[in-house]
């Protein structure tokens, strides 16, 4: 089953008088449970792919289903209902609220989905066991190295059981080894729980992890190919 | 490594439609607002004062405007005053116009109105000596009905008698405090003091009537108004007759007041030899009424006034808000855009700012409340003034407060709430 399907997608940004062409007509389905990596040189149109996917923007033209709901058409309140509920965010500078606790930056995103309180704690504990952080729930981020902050993100991505878990550079920041720990974790995911997971890089070392490469370059798909190493 | 539990997230089946409520979003107002607490109180600061001095300036303003209504209302709202000045100069106004007479006083007698009086007074500032102590104060000629008309109450001895002022006897009556002046705590009544040379025997010591200030009743003395105007003083005009400073009248039923004036206004032209028509007129009928009703649209007018001023600081207050409620939305840009991407809609982020907003200014404002009780309700303790804290000055000024935080807060909410959520994410 399709758990995203693009067609013939392209956007085009108004730049005063200049039109920027970011999207030139993409194609691509991602099935439920693949783990796949977009790659692409910066300007490439790689980060406009990845806020359609995440339905932080609409397309100007073309078709995204994401889980069986047609995005392409829908408004800002059902654009952020979507996010809500279909999508977990991973961001390469983690994004963690300063002030709060581990288990507060994860149970923040459930706030917005009306979950109640104790419910919302119950998901954001299992959440930071899954991802090993479950010893410093009450920890700040000041207080976590990158790598753990990056697993309070993932648990804060995971925490609402989203169709499809997005990460933009989630190694962007860290160190060779504790990238390495964070691919893995995101692998393991992917492997246990059966999530879609899409990684957006510009490292081939990342996107190497993944069992499935798309490239895209210039606006358009260039390549698309299952990667062996991934699958091992 | 330690991602080897296999407990599995289940789908989250149990959720309400998109948006938050006001519990939550109030309490993520305050862990946001607690986490800045010097700045949260720094910003509560500008409304703190704009509201301490709204609600300290209008009940002391109220307090004062009461002192005042309450010593002319002890007057007594029934009785009119007559005095030689043209209307609309005030007493004193105009040196050119002739005095008021005995003969004034006797047309009005004459005309058996239905009032208490014509009551006349004569007041020269004299000095008194006593055998202890000597203090110059005023001393008024009038009649015994004088004690009626200004509702006099005695400490001890009596008030001048109908046949003291009859046969102008040698009495006086002396105020509360110019009694103690003279006589200190010992007994004043059966004493003798000493005017113009001619030995008085005291009769008797007014209650104090407290109010203070100028021409106060307690630091007068009375005697009979023959006696005052012929032998210790001299009340003669150039043309022979007696003068009299002001002449009083209490209306018996309120609902005669204006009826009785026009009648009195109209015998002393004829009596005076002026036009009828009151273009001529060289002395003024007070209405207590109409001046307690002018004195407490003035009294009102400066509350208003000194509320105005303490307004303009609950406005800058709400500027101070708005300010740091923008550097807010500019500090915390990537925090909106990370609650957009996670699911919040534009309003929740609204929603989430105004609520900041308005319980820094409430909060503000009750802190304002108290503070600016502080300084009423010491004066009213200490007696200075009677000025109770009321019930609208602390729902104006609480009501002012919220909706200085709402009207404030919303420029500042309504840009967090229009960042487009990528670049909020992509802000530095």
């Amino acid at each position: 089953m399709n758990m995203i399907t693009i067609e013939q997608m392209t956007k085009t940004y108004r730049m005063g008088s200049i039109e920027v062409h970011a999207l030139r007509g993409v194609n691509v389905s991602i099935e439920t449970g693949e783990f796949i990596a977009i790659m692409g040189p910066s300007g490439s149109g790689k980060s406009t792919l990845m806020n359609m996917i995440g339905c932080l923007d609409t397309p100007t033209t073309g078709r995204y289903a994401l889980d069986g709901i047609e995005v392409a058409s829908l408004n800002d309140n059902e654009l952020s209902a979507v996010r809500a509920r279909k999508l977990g965010f991973v961001f390469q500078q983690y994004m963690l609220l300063p002030r709060q606790t581990a288990l507060a930056n994860v149970e923040m995103p459930l706030v917005y989905r009306g979950i109640a309180g104790v419910e919302r704690r119950r998901r954001a504990e299992i959440a930071l066991e899954i991802v090993g952080m479950g010893n410093r729930m009450d920890h700040r981020p000041n207080e976590l190295s990158g790598g753990q902050q990056q697993r309070v993100a993932i648990a804060r991505a995971l925490a609402g059981s989203p169709s499809v878990i997005l990460a933009d550079e989630p190694t962007g920041a860290l160190d060779s080894q504790t990238s390495e720990e964070i691919m893995f974790t995101l692998r393991q995911l992917n492997r246990e729980q059966n999530l879609t997971i899409i990684i957006v890089t510009h490292e081939a070392d990342v996107a190497n992890y993944a069992d499935r490469i798309v490239t895209i370059r210039d606006g358009v798909i260039t390549d698309d190919r299952a990667n062996q190493r991934g699958n091992a | 490594m330690s991602t080897t539990n296999k407990r599995i997230l289940e789908p989250v089946t149990v959720e309400h439609g998109g948006g938050l409520n006001i519990a939550e979003t109030l309490k993520m107002a305050a862990d946001s607002l607690l986490a800045n607490r010097v700045r949260s109180f720094l910003t509560m600061l500008g409304v703190i004062i704009g509201v301490a001095s709204v609600v300290s300036l209008m009940t002391l303003g109220n307090g004062a405007s009461n002192a005042i209504t309450n010593q002319v209302a002890a007057i007594g709202t029934n009785s009119l005053t007559i005095f030689a000045a043209p209307p609309n100069r005030g007493p004193g106004g105009s040196a050119s116009s002739p005095p008021l007479t005995m003969a004034d006083l006797t047309a009005i007698t004459a005309m058996k109105l239905p009032v208490v009086g014509p009551v006349p007074q004569f007041s020269t500032a004299a000095a008194i000596d006593a055998p202890a102590a000597d203090k110059t104060a005023s001393v008024i000629g009038t009649t015994a009905e004088y004690q009626q008309v200004q509702s006099i109450v005695m400490e001890s001895g009596t008030f001048l008698s109908a046949d003291h002022v009859r046969s102008s006897a040698s009495v006086i009556v002396l105020g509360a405090q110019l009694k103690k002046d003279l006589f200190g705590s010992g007994t004043a009544v059966g004493e003798t003091v000493r005017i113009s040379g001619k030995l008085l025997r005291v009769i008797g010591v007014m209650a104090a009537k407290g109010g203070g200030g100028f021409g106060s009743i307690d630091d007068q003395a009375y005697v009979p108004i023959g006696l005052a105007q012929l032998q210790l003083f001299s009340a003669r005009t150039s043309s022979g007759q007696l003068r009299v400073n002001t002449i009083t009248v209490s209306v018996i039923d309120a609902e005669d007041v204006d009826f009785v004036q026009e009648r009195i206004e109209m015998t002393l032209r004829d009596q005076r030899k002026l036009n009828q028509d009151g273009s001529q007129d060289d002395f003024s009928v007070i209405n207590q009424a109409a001046f307690l009703a002018t004195l407490t649209q003035i009294t009102g007018l400066l509350t208003t006034f000194l509320a105005a001023i303490a307004g303009i600081s609950l406005l800058v207050g709400g500027i101070g808000i708005m300010n740091i409620m923008l550097v807010s939305v500019t500090e915390r840009t990537r925090e909106i855009g990370l609650r957009r991407a996670v699911g919040a809609q534009s309003r929740d982020i609204l929603l989430q700012f105004m609520i900041e907003a308005t319980v820094l200014s409430l909060f503000g404002g009750i802190i304002g409340v108290i503070v600016g009780s502080i300084l009423p309700i010491v004066l009213t303790a200490i007696g200075t003034l009677d000025a109770p804290i009321t019930a609208d000055s602390v729902v104006i000024s609480l009501t002012v407060a919220i909706a200085t935080g709402l009207f404030f807060g919303i420029w500042p909410a309504r840009r967090a709430a229009q960042l487009n959520p990528i670049e909020a994410l992509r802000f530095e």
